[in-house]
This record gives structure tokens, C-alpha cells and sequence, in this order.
């Protein structure tokens, strides 16, 4: 057994992302259609040309013919995955392996999500029939799941709550900063840190300003073999990376847990390196997209992901250091905090940034620094603290030597 | 020897004065106040409360369970399953309700004194009434259990029944329709009349029957939901007024079938040996009970004593909350999906776990696995569990939050991450605090509750609650 990775034997040559926001007026098949079609013209070939389709979406549709009846795909194989927030990610994962196996030529992944047609704030869920006690995560909502995290990290770390809320809303600053540059963004505006510490608090410190926007939107990637990337564009992404980790869902029984990491995208993230070759992510990384569901995530995260160490990410935010003009910029496109986050298409949404930044499309009022490093990396999560799936990806400009 | 083996109560924490009734409703007030069950309590959580208490520490289980309340959470539906099964007893125990009216709290109490088994007996009440009634400013809610049986060296008599008598009569002194939301009462002097005779002779004949002179009785209990005739008959029955005990109605209200269970308790809490104690209910009829306490009853009291209960620090609700969790004021839900109901099956397969909290034990490396599971979180082994109950385990609180968002009847809710002593990580609500309560470290101890109820279907499971002077887990 073993893990072996498909470090630069498939690239991506072509994307598309919606605009994602509140499209009262675009069903789900108009965002499938969109993406689609703009991720095909990007790579210039026809719908007819992809041998093969992942479809990710969490609560939207069901199976393949979600995809292929808005598009008229005739007798392709197209599969419907579905990984929780990690749902865009997975598709992506499975369009990369099925080219890098040989078994097709180009293959399309496509994450979508429609969340506003169900008339409530915050994500639907799954109806699974159930015996009431909620099993390992109780009956709390995501925030307040999420917002577990603060009162821990603050108690193992030594830092006052409110302090650490300074850096919460530093990060909501910083993402609606950077979302504030960004056309396709759910929310366009700067926010003053003083509006966002003190909106309505939601769960535990975590206000309103600290949740990701509940939005509607699609991103679709092809994907073909590196030798073939040049054919369709010059500037083709090299996938170095990919790690997806479903925990033991542990963290909810076990008293060796305490609520300041998520062991599963620390355990993701040592992997992608591994596959990708990268010693030391902070120096090594342009851009991360990060899955910044809340902005304590954020925080975690920058130390599970080996950007800070343990207890001191707090003080690196404070500092900027994951700024848009930082030594290494996270979410530049204003991340799920301001871009909006339609669950199955924000894996996807990620690797767009990457997709752009790193080919020097970008808009230059969120370029971030030429710093000439070459990879991106992408982060997205679903479940929450003490039960999660993770998944990292590592794409880069230039196959390695 | 038969008679009483063991006793516990149950109080909410909540209380909801008079005076606050007359600020909201700009009535009168008064000094009083009423005990009030939190919104995530019923009859039947409230009676698993007062049994847990009963049998705390108890070797002796019951073979029957009888439960008597006239506020039954389920209809069709016996809802002392539900009691049986949070308490983890056996399949082969009888669990039955008696329903309907007040007075079947005492024919409960006669029915487990009777028994040839051991037999529990729990009382629940939640008193409403009408907004500005007087049913609601002086009803209480409260549970008692009492466990009658044989006595045993590990388990003897704590008090022995001497006598009862009863008398029954058809007469419309307090009524209510099936599904409405109060009841209705007649004139009080008419009551008063007619159970005055009713009272004397059931008492007089339970006297007459244990060979006793009012002299005799050390501890006189009156209960009933009929105020007048209640004082009517503790002036005139001949016994001293000094030992008339306390019907705590000022400070709890009258809990309705769970009353004659409460005062006894309250009474047994500080009678000596060889006391002759009385209980003499008005409900459609009067019974009267005779029993007499045994040299054990100092070293057969279970904590917490009602007493103490009643001096605990309590809660004041206002009277909007105190509506809200009583459904008699309709608030906007949250724009949130509502929570589905349990299903039955799979609320079946893990009754272990949901109402007795048996979790399983890894053999292979000990660990503790919530819920339940086949395969270990810590060793990885399958297959290689034993089962327990840790309902009665305390444990403490190593992260929290407030959720504001959730889907809960009196937002906030408040969530806890507890580590139990020995092993074993649970998430769940912290009941009977505020937000400001909460924080690592703090020591919590389960409590059952009725999380919420859907689409008809109420979803009882298990919360922590902080551990207080009163609530000492064992």
C-alpha cells in the first residue's frame, strides 16, 4: 500500500466561475451552464470534446443527470459527488485521477450550488431519518460548532477572548478587503473592523461579520494530461497535489482532542506537501485559499496548515502577514467570507483564484506580490472541530524538473 | 417487612412569582411563588428525575413502575416506557401510567404499597391555568417517586403502611375536556361542602383501622387542588395545628398529582423513628394514608431533601418566558429548517443510548466510546465492547458556546463539550444555566430532558446541567 500522488501528470487548462451572490434570477442550471461553457471557451474546445464529468454538488441535485440534462451532454459519464463543503474539491479529484489513469483524454469537474431558493439563512441540511440525540455533534448549528474552537485556543494559548476577537475581525477585514476587489464577489464592499466587532453575535464571540456569505454559484475546471496541456493553452496549471482526510470523526469522543486544530487538515496538509515536494509552505506558497468558513477557521487553520506555529497565528494576523500585500496573501478573492460560499462549488471557487492569480490574471488592484514563487494552494473543509474532511491541492506554473 | 424502601423529588430549578404575573397583566400580585418546569421538561422527565433520585445508590430495582400525573406528554402512548427506559431497568419490569386525574396519584401510591413486587411509584405535576388565573399563579410543577417493597438488610422499611380508607363521590368541583388548555372549577364553597364530610370519614376510618386516635399522628399531610376544603379539613379534624406540615404552596404552588408524593417526602425528610404520619388527599373522593417511620429512615433519606431544594438558588422567569415554555404564546421560529422528529426505528436501536445513556466500553484498551460504537475511536478494535450506563457520571466542561441560531424553544442555546470522570467525551445543551454560567472547567452532570418535540413526536435525550450543592452527582 501506499499513497503515491500524480505530482504533475495532469494540468488544468481551462476555467470558469460564476458571479456568486443572490441570483434570484439564475437557476441552477443557468450557474451549471455558465460555468460550463466558460470553462470550455477557456480551454477552447466544445462540451462535446470532454470525454468525462464530476459533478459536485452538496444538497442541489442528484446524480449525473443534473449535469447532463442543462447541458445536453449525450451519453457521457457523468458522475455526482458529494464530500460535504468539500464537495467542488472531490469532483476536482476525481476528473485529475481519471486522466492521470489513462482512461480519458479531458475530463471536466463542475461544483454547484443553489442555497437561496430555500428561503432560509445558513445551509440547508440533509433530512436523514435519525434517533433525536444528534449523534457525535449534537444539535448546534455550524457557527456555534465552529465557535467551539475560541474559547479552547484562547484557554490552551493564553490569549484574552477579547483579543482574539480582534483577530477575527481582523481576518473578516482583510477578506472583505480583498472580496471588495473582486467582480464576482458576494459582497463588494470594504467593512470598518469596528462594524464587524460589533455585529450581532451569532454563536459564542463569533458575530455576523465572522460567517461566510450563503450564496448561489458554479466553477467548472477541465482537466487534461501534462504532456497535452500546452495543446489548449500556454498557460496551463500543473496539478502537484491533491489530499482529501475523513477523520475518525474522533474528536467528539475522545478527551485527547481540545478543540484548538482540526488533526485532519493538519494530516491533509503534511500529505499535499509530501506529493508536492514543499519543505517549508510559508515561504514556498504565492496565494492559499483557504476554507475560512468562519473567521476562527481562518486562524486554526493558518497553524494546521504550517503557515504559523502552534498558538502564535493570531499574532501573524495581527501583524498582516496573510494580507493581500502579505508574505503570503490568503484569500485574495476575499475567500468565503466575501466571495460567498455555494458549498459545492467554493473547492472549485479556490482553485479559480489559483487559476488566475498565478497566471497573472488577476485584477491588479488584488495581484498579489511578484514574488516569482509558483504554487498556489487550495484548502477546503467540511464537518467541523472533532469531525471533518479535509482537502488540500498544490497547482503550480511549470512542471517540476 | 413491606413498606417504603426509598424516596426522591424532584423541583425544577425555576421560579415565577406572583407579583410578576401582576406586573405583566397589571393585576394584583401577592408574595408567592410557583415552581416552574423549564421548557425542555415534561411529567414524564421530571418523574425520571425524582425516580433517578429515589433509587440513587439503590441495589434494589423495581419489577413495576407505575407513573400517575394528569399533564401526560403522550396520549395511546404509556409514557411510563419512557421512565422505565431512562432508568435502564429490564424488560421483564411492568411499566404503566395512571392517567387522567389527580386522585390517580394516589391510587398509584396504593397500588405500589399493595404490590407482592417491588413496585416504584412516580408522581409528576405541571400546573396551568388560564393567563391571570389562579390556577396558574398557584400551581407548581414538581415529581416525587417512592419504591415500595419488601425490606431487606441492604434495603429495609423506611415506613410502613398502617391503614388506608377512602371515600368516593361523583360531584363537579374540578373538570377539564380532553386537549383543552385549563381547567375549569365550580365554586369553591360547593367543593368545600361536599369534601368536607368525605375527608372526615376516610380519616376517621383509617384511624379506626390502624388503632389510633388523632393524638396519635405526628405528621398530618392535607393535600388537594381545592384550597378551602383543604384548610376546611386540617381545622377540624381534631389534629393539633403544630402537626399540620407545610404544604409549601407559597413558594412552590400546588403540583397537582405530584403533591401528596412531594409533602410526604418533605415530611419523611426530617420525621423520627416510629412516627405516625398521615396523608390525607382531596381529589374526587378523599383517601387518607397511615404510615408509620421505622428506626431506618435516617440512613434511608436520599439527597437532595426537598428542603433543600426549596432553598436552593432558584431562577426567576418572567411571566413571558414562563409563557413561551408553557406554548400558551406563539413566538416567531427562527428562519431555519425545523428539526425532524426521531424516527421510531432508529430511536428503537439506540434506546440504550438515548434514554439509559449506556455507552460502550472498548475491553481491549478501556476506552470510552459516546455513543455507542462497534468499532473503537482510540484502539480501532470491532466488536469489543461492553455496555454501561454513565447517566449518573459527572464530568466537566471543556469547551462551550452560545448558539444563537440553533432551533430550540428558549434561544439561546447553550452547548457543551464535557469530558466524564473515567472516560468518555460528550457534546450536548447545558440546561438550567445562562450564558454567563458557562465556562471551561466547570463540573456537570447529566440530566434528562425533552430536547424539543416535532411533528408530534417528542425527542427525549440527555443534557449536562451544572452540578450544585443541591444537584451532587453521586
Amino acid at each position: 500500500m501506499g499513497s503515491h500522488g500524480i505530482r504533475d501528470r495532469v494540468a488544468i487548462v481551462g476555467m470558469g466561475c460564476t458571479p456568486f451572490g443572490e441570483h434570484w434570477d439564475l437557476g441552477l442550471d443557468d450557474l451549471l451552464v455558465d460555468a460550463v461553457t466558460s470553462a470550455s471557451s477557456a480551454a477552447s474546445v466544445s462540451t462535446r470534446d470532454i470525454d468525462a464529468f464530476w459533478l459536485g454538488t452538496y444538497l442541489s441535485g442528484v446524480s449525473g443527470l443534473t449535469l447532463s440534462r442543462p447541458l445536453r451532454l449525450k451519453n457521457k459519464p457523468v458522475t455526482r459527488v458529494e464530500n460535504m463543503c468539500v464537495t467542488g474539491s472531490e469532483a476536482l479529484r476525481g476528473a485529475c485521477y481519471a486522466v492521470a489513469s489513462g482512461a480519458y483524454d479531458i475530463a471536466m469537474a463542475v461544483g454547484v450550488e443553489k442555497l437561496k431558493d430555500s428561503g432560509y439563512s445558513g445551509l440547508p441540511r440533509q433530512s436523514i431519518p435519525g434517533d433525536g440525540t444528534g449523534g457525535t455533534l449534537g444539535t448546534t448549528t455550524a457557527p456555534a460548532n465552529f465557535s467551539l474552537l475560541a474559547p479552547a485556543y484562547a484557554e490552551r494559548y493564553g490569549v484574552d477572548l477579547a483579543e482574539l476577537k480582534d483577530v477575527f475581525s481582523r481576518i473578516a477585514w482583510k477578506n472583505h478587503h480583498n472580496g471588495a476587489r473582486n467582480p464576482r464577489a458576494q459582497f463588494r464592499k470594504e467593512v470598518d473592523l469596528e462594524t464587524i466587532a460589533c455585529s450581532p453575535l451569532v454563536a459564542g464571540n463569533l458575530g455576523v461579520f465572522d460567517c461566510s456569505g450563503v450564496s448561489d454559484g458554479a466553477a467548472a475546471a477541465i482537466v487534461v494530461r501534462a504532456e497535452d496541456a500546452y495543446k489548449y493553452t500556454d498557460r496551463p496549471l500543473f496539478v502537484k497535489a491533491l489530499s482529501l482526510a475523513a477523520g475518525a470523526a474522533d474528536g467528539n469522543a475522545d478527551p485527547a482532542y481540545d478543540f484548538t486544530t482540526f488533526p485532519e487538515v493538519a494530516a491533509s496538509a503534511r500529505e499535499a506537501y509530501r506529493q508536492a515536494g514543499v519543505s517549508d509552505p510559508r515561504a514556498q506558497i504565492a496565494l492559499a485559499e483557504v476554507h475560512d468558513c468562519f473567521t476562527v477557521t481562518e486562524l486554526v487553520l493558518m497553524e494546521d496548515l504550517g503557515f504559523a506555529e502552534r498558538g502564535t497565528a493570531w499574532k501573524d494576523v495581527l501583524a498582516g502577514a496573510f494580507d493581500l500585500d502579505g508574505d503570503l496573501p490568503v484569500n485574495p478573492d476575499g475567500g468565503l467570507k466575501a466571495f460567498g460560499h455555494p458549498v459545492g462549488a467554493s473547492g472549485l471557487r479556490m482553485l479559480f483564484e489559483c487559476w488566475l492569480q498565478l497566471r497573472g490574471e488577476a485584477p491588479a488592484d488584488r495581484a498579489i506580490p511578484p514574488t516569482g514563487k509558483k504554487l498556489g494552494l487550495t484548502h477546503n473543509l467540511g464537518g467541523g472541530p472533532g469531525e471533518c474532511v479535509s482537502f488540500v491541492s498544490i497547482v503550480g506554473t511549470e512542471p517540476s524538473a | 417487612m413491606t413498606g417504603l424502601l426509598a424516596y426522591g423529588t424532584y423541583l425544577p430549578r425555576h421560579r415565577l412569582r406572583a407579583a410578576e404575573i401582576g406586573r405583566a397583566l397589571g393585576s394584583g400580585g401577592g408574595r408567592t411563588s410557583r415552581a416552574v418546569a423549564s421548557f425542555d421538561e415534561d411529567t414524564t422527565s421530571m418523574g425520571v428525575e425524582a425516580a433517578r433520585a429515589a433509587l440513587a445508590g439503590h441495589s434494589r430495582l423495581p419489577d413495576r413502575v407505575y407513573f400517575a400525573t394528569s399533564e401526560p406528554p403522550y396520549l395511546d402512548k404509556t409514557n411510563a416506557s419512557v421512565i422505565h427506559a431512562a432508568l435502564d431497568l429490564p424488560t421483564s419490569c411492568l411499566a404503566v401510567d395512571f392517567g387522567g386525574a389527580p386522585r390517580s396519584a394516589t391510587g398509584a401510591l396504593l397500588a405500589a404499597a399493595d404490590a407482592e413486587v417491588p413496585t416504584l411509584v412516580v408522581l409528576a405535576g405541571i400546573r396551568v391555568g388560564l393567563p391571570g388565573s389562579t390556577d396558574e399563579r398557584e400551581g407548581g410543577d414538581a415529581a416525587a417517586a417512592l419504591l415500595f417493597g419488601a425490606g431487606s438488610a441492604d434495603a429495609p422499611v423506611l415506613a410502613s403502611v398502617l391503614a388506608t380508607a377512602s371515600t368516593t363521590e361523583e360531584f363537579l368541583e374540578r373538570w377539564r375536556l380532553p386537549g383543552s388548555d385549563a381547567s375549569r372549577v365550580w365554586e369553591e364553597r360547593f367543593g368545600e361542602h361536599v369534601y368536607a364530610p368525605l375527608a372526615l370519614e376516610s380519616f376517621h376510618s383509617a384511624l379506626k383501622a390502624a388503632d389510633l386516635t388523632e393524638d396519635e399522628v405526628s405528621h398530618l399531610i392535607v393535600c388537594g387542588l381545592a384550597p378551602r376544603a383543604v384548610k376546611q379539613f386540617a381545622r377540624s379534624c381534631g389534629v393539633t395545628p403544630g402537626r399540620i406540615a407545610r404544604d409549601l404552596t407559597d413558594v412552590l404552588g400546588n403540583p397537582g398529582a405530584a403533591q401528596p408524593g412531594l409533602l410526604l417526602a418533605d415530611v419523611l425528610d426530617r420525621a423520627a423513628p416510629d412516627e405516625v404520619i398521615a396523608v390525607v388527599h382531596l381529589a374526587d373522593g378523599v383517601t387518607t394514608t397511615l404510615l408509620r417511620t421505622t428506626e431506618h429512615i435516617a440512613v434511608g433519606r436520599r439527597a437532595p431533601s426537598v428542603d433543600l431544594q426549596v432553598r436552593a438558588p432558584a431562577s426567576e422567569v418572567s411571566y413571558t418566558t414562563f409563557l413561551t415554555w408553557r406554548g400558551a404564546l406563539h413566538r416567531e421560529p427562527p428562519r431555519r429548517p425545523e428539526p425532524d422528529a426521531p424516527a421510531a426505528p432508529a430511536s428503537h436501536r439506540s434506546s440504550g443510548y438515548k434514554h439509559g445513556f449506556r455507552v460502550s466500553q472498548c475491553d481491549e484498551c478501556g476506552a470510552v466510546n459516546v455513543p455507542p460504537s462497534r468499532v473503537c475511536y482510540s484502539c480501532g478494535t470491532a466488536d469489543r465492547m461492553r455496555t454501561r450506563s454513565l447517566s449518573r457520571t459527572a464530568g466537566t466542561v471543556v469547551t462551550y458556546t452560545i448558539d444563537r441560531l440553533a432551533f430550540t424553544p428558549s434561544p439561546p442555546m447553550i452547548a457543551v463539550v464535557v469530558d466524564f470522570d473515567g472516560g468518555g467525551r460528550f457534546r450536548c445543551e447545558l440546561a438550567d444555566a445562562a450564558p454567563e454560567d458557562v465556562r471551561i472547567g466547570m463540573r456537570v452532570e447529566l440530566t434528562f430532558r425533552r430536547l424539543l418535540t416535532a411533528n408530534g413526536v417528542h425527542n427525549y435525550f440527555w443534557k449536562a446541567r451544572p452540578v450544585t450543592e443541591v444537584g451532587e452527582a453521586d
